[in-house]
């Protein structure tokens, strides 16, 4: 018992404090966009920011009780139970849950609703955590692998289900984490690179992607082998301005030059030198010359088949945002309205803001979801730059003390959960506010602690919590 | 990557992290500090602004009397972004318009909604207060309409619509250009109400309300602690005598020209007409008229008094024989030949039959040309000067100093500058070898000048004042002080001014000469008024000669300079100096005197139409006068 009050001399103030801002910064924010002159208390539960201090004293109660009544050992023992309960929700939402915007992944237990997508974050963490916590866990184990896949991509599957795109982002976040548990970086940068010129290809064309790749892939190439810079600069130049040859030649023999669109010629030219790649990559110790040419070959059937996918995998109000967001189409009354009317609210705001309670642009509901998905306009419209800095530096504190704290716990289980926490608060508060501020497509996501509703500010609670909880066994 | 250690891995996540954070707030500090669009349509957004129009400043003449005042109109205004679905055909009844009109103002809002935005505009235009009233009884049928009280211009005198100007609403170029303008706002154009479009205009007010994404007003902004009233227009006099002004309109009726009348002493225009003009019975409304009047052969919307540049004729004869008096080539004795004309070489100037020889009293009387070539020779071949080319810039000096080659710098606006060659001019024309003979045409104040009426009245100012002037103006007791001050500054012309007294003479005697003297201005003659003038008759290559005529009177004590300009209508003595004559006897006697000759001569003016002998004219022959 004496052993145990010496632990709780350690407990994280500082992740503390900055929690209990942001909730209180959000709340008074949350008041602030359903404020309507008429003298409701900011207390009144027939409000939302009523309610949502209902949910933050729940949240108080909560985080009491996970730090100082729950032992560690307890979430491990019953880790499994928990998944399993939550893939069940995962499956009984499908069928019995509540459609919002086009998405069933609410469920109605009278007055209250529940997201189970919430819930799985925090389970799934869990269970990563003791999967891949084990003294013999290597991603070169392909039984470890698999049972990691297999955590992940079951509540995945089940939530492409409902469908929301924005928790699967989320989870395809915990990559990083897995790269700091040993996956190769590679893949994040391939999967990085992908990105890139899925963009690149859709604002501009496959030309100029291609002509990207060959760029970045030529860098990296002599930034890794010990060919001269100036040799890469020269194969650059070289095929750039053959790319453009076809348009320049009318000449009667050099027709059939300019049938081809400039895409094909450009792979044509490269072809010779992705042969001559994998044939000097056969040798000994040359593999990686291989994973360029098959990383290229790779790369350029996705930039063919970008319009596709853009086309007929994703559906027409993803196509919107991101034809939105890449500015090809602007519809400032429609797909784009919302991000349009946010920037207008944050922009406004100005360096100080117009002060709380006088921000035309959400008293006014000209951005929808305010409350919700949209309250960091609030944020800015309101108190500026100095109040959106304060809330990033916040955040920022958090994720970077808990990134610091689960480097150094002993218990790999601990790291692991750890990490997912940050992985996944990071990708919540980077996704949410780049999408306000007009740099990320619109995803439905919260931002943690400052969004209104229960189900979404207890899960992030609790999950944090439970790490703040477990951060104080290594003092023991 | 995998060079590294854990500790690699955990730096570059921290890497990571920290970019992307970066990468947020780059992006907010340029949409919160940098980007000012931003700020604006969150205004727009939430704040709906109603304008209240003052109205604008009345205009009075130099007596007090009111010559252009207000009445209450109406402007149906239309916030596009507002409109919801309605009845076309109803709104089109109400408001007597037609559909189609309806239909393509609602294709302009369409094609423009980047620009129109939130704002309210002018629908239609210049509504009675019954159509008003019955438009209010069912406003709540067509949301995003609205009316507002406007004011329309009314005229109390027909003063000549481009003395007064018009005021119009402001077209996209001229916001281009005034940035201060909103769409909706109105704006003088031309004369006065150009001229002091500052002063009349007044200032807007402003009520600002505040409204949702339902574009539902909610309240006055602050409660209305900004909102601003409208304040009128200041009131504006001007110098316009308007029974004189109205008069001589009447005179101007059916002919092509203009009349300047100023007050030597101080020179306040008096009266300026630019005939034909714009009639003030569709001044108010012009934007109906418009097309009809911009298609006028005649070109009533150009002001002709203060636009037209034309050879001044025989009257710039006064100018060369001042010139000469004062560089001594000349004295009042000095006689010249003429043998009905002036020859050198092949070149003749013609002239009409009088007495010869004539010294510089009766070459005024007369206007004989030959006198004027050889007195305008001395002026260029003095010896004094070393060439042709400086005697002619000392020449051009002197002109210069009567106000002619440049602008009066008026506060009227659209005023043309006079034109008078330079030795420069004459040197690349004839290359470098011409001499007095080259430019003898402007002896007589034909050839390469020209000078606007307003010039010639100004001209007749200053021969009135013996020798100096003051730049005509239209405002009295100009509202900027820098402006006022201008206009109180005496400008001196180079000629002494004891050489104007044979001059005044001359002119005293065209005019009241016993008949048979060789007069040319006795048709000008008003018993008691001792009127001094000199008539002109400026040829042109397009029909009959100009008829030109200045004046000033009485000839000690001057109150009024009078400048006649009629385009086409024959000789200065025949059509000229009877309306100057009846614009001065009006003026100072208040009244043209009953006497028959009188009678007849204001019925002759009064009657005729030249109208006819202009060139743009349908029924224009060319007469035989004609050369």
């Amino acid at each position: 018992m004496k052993m145990e009050r010496r632990l709780y001399t350690h407990i994280d103030w500082l992740t503390i404090i900055c929690w209990l801002f942001i909730a209180i910064f959000g709340w008074l924010n949350i008041y602030s966009s359903v404020y309507a002159d008429d003298g409701v208390s900011i207390f009144s539960l027939a409000t939302k920011s009523g309610n949502q201090f209902l949910w933050i004293m729940i949240g108080v109660v909560a985080a009491i009780s996970l730090l100082f009544m729950i032992s560690p050992k307890f979430y491990f023992s019953i880790t499994w139970w928990l998944y399993i309960a939550t893939v069940v929700l995962l499956v009984t939402v499908l069928f019995v849950g509540k459609e919002i915007n086009g998405a069933k992944a609410w469920l109605s237990i009278g007055s209250f609703s529940l997201q189970p997508s919430e819930i799985s974050k925090i389970t799934t963490s869990l269970a990563l955590a003791v999967t891949m916590g084990t003294y013999d866990f290597r991603f070169s184990n392909r039984a470890c692998l698999i049972k990691v896949l297999f955590v992940v991509l079951l509540p995945v599957a089940l939530i492409a289900f409902e469908p929301d795109m924005g928790t699967i982002l989320v989870y395809c976040s915990l990559c990083f984490m897995f790269y700091r548990e040993g996956m190769t970086g590679w893949l994040i940068l391939f999967a990085l690179l992908g990105i890139l010129l899925f963009v690149v290809t859709l604002k501009f064309s496959p030309l100029v992607a291609i002509l990207v790749l060959i760029g970045l892939l030529g860098l990296l190439y002599s930034l890794f082998t010990n060919t001269p810079m100036g040799t890469f600069l020269l194969i650059t130049a070289f095929v750039v301005l053959v790319a453009f040859l076809p348009g320049l030649y009318d000449a009667e023999g050099m027709k059939f030059l300019s049938m081809m669109t400039p895409e094909l010629w450009v792979i044509i030219l490269t072809v010779p030198f992705i042969i001559s790649l994998i044939w000097r990559g056969l040798g000994k110790k040359k593999r990686f010359r291989i994973y360029f040419a098959i990383v290229y070959v790779i790369s350029v059937a996705m930039i063919f088949s970008v319009q596709k996918i853009f086309d007929d995998v994703l559906q027409s109000h993803h196509r919107d945002r991101i034809e939105n967001l890449l500015g090809i189409t602007q519809d400032l009354k429609g797909a784009g309205y919302n991000v349009h009317q946010s920037e207008i609210a944050i922009g406004s705001g100005g360096f100080d803001g117009k002060g709380f309670l006088q921000g035309t642009q959400t008293k006014f509901n000209f951005v929808p979801e305010q409350s919700t998905d949209f309250i960091f306009c609030t944020i800015g419209e309101e108190w500026g730059f100095l109040g959106s800095i304060l809330v990033l530096a916040a955040y920022l504190t958090i994720i970077l003390k808990l990134i610091s704290s689960a480097e150094r716990q002993r218990d790999s289980r601990y790291r692991i959960y750890g990490y997912c926490v940050a992985c996944i608060l990071f990708t919540h508060v980077f996704v949410n506010i780049g999408m306000t501020i007009g740099i990320m497509p619109v995803v439905g996501i919260p931002l943690p602690f400052i969004s209104y509703g229960g189900s979404s500010f207890l899960s992030f609670t609790i999950m944090l919590f439970i790490y703040l909880r477990l951060d104080l066994e290594r003092w023991r | 990557m995998d060079f590294g250690s854990d500790n690699n891995k955990k730096m570059m996540l921290v890497a990571g992290t920290v970019l992307a954070f970066l990468l947020l707030v780059g992006r907010l500090s340029y949409l919160q500090l940098i980007n000012t669009e931003l700020k604006l349509s969150a205004d727009n957004n939430a704040f709906r602004y109603e304008t209240l129009y003052p109205p604008r400043g009345q205009i009075f003449d130099r007596n007090g009397r009111l010559i252009v005042s207000n009445k209450n109109a109406f402007d149906i205004m239309v916030t596009p972004a507002d409109v919801k679905e309605f009845d076309t055909l109803e709104l089109c009844r109400m408001l007597d318009l037609d559909t189609s009109f309806v239909y393509s103002e609602f294709r302009r809002f369409r094609k423009y909604r980047r620009r129109i935005g939130f704002q309210t505009i002018p629908f239609a235009r210049h509504l009675s207060a019954e159509r008003y009233s019955l438009f209010m009884e069912s406003q709540q049928k067509f949301q995003g309409f609205t009316g507002t009280p406007r004011t329309e211009r009314i005229y109390e005198y027909n003063a000549g619509g481009n003395l007064l100007g018009y005021v119009t609403e402001v077209d996209e170029k001229y916001i281009k250009r005034h940035p201060e303008y909103r769409p909706g706002d109105y704006v003088g154009r031309t004369g006065i109400e150009e001229a002091c479009e500052r002063e009349l205009r007044g200032k807007k007010g402003c009520k600002i309300f505040l409204r949702d994404a339902m574009n539902v007003i909610k309240a006055p902004y602050r409660n209305g602690e900004c909102d601003t009233a409208a304040v009128p227009g200041i009131n504006v006099i001007t110098t316009i005598d308007a029974e004189l002004q109205n008069y001589v309109e009447n005179l101007m009726k059916n002919k092509v020209g203009s009349v300047v009348a100023i007050e030597p002493s101080t020179g306040e225009i008096l009266t300026m007409v630019s005939s034909p003009g714009i009639d003030v019975s569709v001044l108010g409304d012009i934007g109906k008229h418009y097309r009809q009047l911009n298609a006028d052969p005649f070109k009533p919307l150009f002001n002709r008094a203060v636009a037209s540049t034309q050879p001044p004729g025989s009257v710039f004869k006064l100018v060369n024989g001042l010139i000469a008096l004062e560089e001594e080539v000349v004295t009042p004795e000095t006689k010249f030949p003429c043998s009905n004309g002036y020859h050198v070489g092949d070149l003749t100037v013609g002239c009409h039959s009088h007495p010869s020889p004539i010294d510089l009293r009766q070459s005024v009387m007369m206007s004989c040309n030959a006198y004027y070539c050889a007195l305008f020779r001395r002026i260029l071949d003095n010896p004094k000067y070393p060439s042709v080319d400086s005697s002619f810039t000392a020449w051009r000096d002197y002109v210069g100093s009567f106000g002619f080659g440049s602008k009066l710098g008026s506060d009227f606006p659209a005023e043309k500058a006079s034109r008078v060659p330079t030795a420069e001019y004459y040197d690349k024309m004839y290359s470098g070898r011409w001499n007095s003979v080259s430019c003898i045409s402007l002896s007589i104040g034909q050839g390469e000048m020209g000078c606007t009426p307003l010039h010639l009245a100004n001209l007749a100012s200053i021969i009135a004042n013996r020798g100096y002037y003051y730049i005509p103006h239209i405002i009295r007791n100009h509202p900027d002080p820098e402006e006022d001050a201008r206009f109180a500054e005496k400008h001196f012309c180079a000629v002494d001014s004891r050489h104007f007294e044979p001059i005044i003479d001359g002119m005293w005697k065209a005019v009241n000469a016993e008949p048979g003297a060789g007069g040319t201005a006795r048709s000008a003659h008003v018993n008691g008024l001792d009127i001094c003038g000199k008539t002109g008759t400026a040829e042109n290559p397009h029909g009959d000669t100009h008829a030109v005529f200045i004046c000033f009177a009485p000839k000690e004590h001057p109150v009024i300079a009078v400048a006649v300009y009629l385009e086409n209508a024959g000789f200065g003595g025949t059509w000229a100096a009877p309306v100057a004559s009846l614009a001065v006897e009006k003026y100072i006697n208040g009244d043209i005197d009953r006497t028959p000759a009188r009678e007849v001569l204001e019925n002759r003016i009064l009657n005729a139409d030249l109208l006819y002998k202009n060139p743009a004219s349908d029924k224009f022959v060319k007469s035989k006068n004609a050369k």
